[in-house]
């Protein structure tokens, strides 16, 4: 069972693939898959500076 | 082809638009090696990486730059290349190049000092748009109303401390019809565009704006290709506003999103970039 860090939610993987970035459906933060399998997430990278388009 | 190539990805995070250039490549049988902008060494010597292209969907301007370098360091082509994410992602560097191909823009001036920058602001008159130089997404982006408002922000920018912000790049604010126009350039064909309006200034479609399909006439997918041909070409998102004198050309985009435009418009452009990336290799 794989849990929101932020609510703890139970997060599920679906179709999700490493990297992918989601919302979690309880508390709308944003989360990365760091491992497909077995399935793990993390809070998703906190946007910089220079990112964009 | 799917013997012969195989497709880096050069990345962030995956978001949608990711993830449809993965299954693009998947449903033309080219394997992709997945090149994570966070893990990713670059020796100065070639070394362990199979990829014959790297597609470049890293969303940190400072990490593609020196990664497109290496790649092409090491002989392999990128998409889009090292000079054009570098002119692209200067908005002053992007300006200049589009006034010397005569693409309409809107006016702008450039500042290196606080102080000159209210002089800029003065030239241009107000209300006009304080943007940094680098970044997208609306961030940091200003409206300004008056000479009060203009020291403000001036100040508080100047106090973020980094050299670009005491980089000021002053634009006419644009009195257009509460929408702009995304067009999506892949090599020498505008594949989708669309309207993005908002009754926030910015329309950006990552700010939340709405979006509709636009059938391009051949004013603008004249003016969308130059522009693209202008900073070099390859996959660029081109973003217009409509002015009382005609289109203006406001931003090329050279690592663009099209979540929004894939779902306006119905066009498969991951697979556009994919088939065009496939293209670039072969040559």
């Amino acid at each position: 069972m794989t849990q929101c860090p932020e609510c703890e939610a139970v997060v599920q993987k679906g179709d999700k693939i490493e990297g992918e970035i989601f919302s979690c459906p309880e508390c709308g933060v944003e989360l990365e898959v760091t491992v497909a399998e077995p399935f793990a997430v993390a809070l998703a990278p906190q946007e910089a500076e220079d990112w964009g388009e | 082809m799917s013997d012969a190539f195989t497709l880096g990805l050069f990345y962030t995070i995956i978001r949608p638009e990711e993830k449809w250039i993965l299954e693009a490549a998947q449903a033309r049988g080219i394997p992709v090696e997945r090149l994570h902008d966070e893990s990713v060494t670059f020796p100065l010597v070639r070394n362990g990486f199979k990829a014959d292209l790297v597609l470049n969907r890293s969303v940190s301007h400072t990490r593609s730059l020196y990664a497109l370098r290496f790649f092409e360091h090491y002989g392999v082509p990128t998409v889009n290349p090292y000079d054009v994410v570098s002119l692209c992602g200067d908005k002053v560097l992007a300006s200049l190049r589009l006034q010397e191909a005569g693409i309409p823009t809107p006016r702008t001036v450039v500042a290196l000092t606080p102080e000159a920058a209210m002089k800029a602001l003065d030239e241009v008159g107000y209300p006009a748009v304080l943007k940094p130089p680098i970044g997208s997404w609306g961030r940091l982006l200003a409206k300004v109303d008056d000479r009060e408002e203009a020291e403000q922000i001036i100040e508080h920018k100047t106090a973020l401390g980094s050299p670009m912000h005491s980089v000021f790049y002053v634009q006419e604010y644009v009195a257009k019809p509460e929408r702009d126009i995304r067009a999506f350039v892949v090599g020498d064909e505008l594949v989708a565009a669309m309207y993005r309006t908002s009754s926030d200034w910015r329309t950006n479609a990552h700010l939340g704006g709405e979006t509709q399909s636009l059938e391009p006439d051949a004013a603008l997918t004249e003016l969308t290709l130059r522009a693209a041909e202008a900073v070099g070409g390859g996959v660029l998102a081109v973003d217009l506003m409509e002015s009382g004198d005609g289109l203006l050309v406001h931003e090329v985009n050279p690592t663009p999103e099209f979540k929004a435009l894939a779902g306006a418009t119905g066009v498969n452009i991951a697979a556009r970039i994919v088939d065009y990336a496939a293209g670039v290799a072969a040559r």
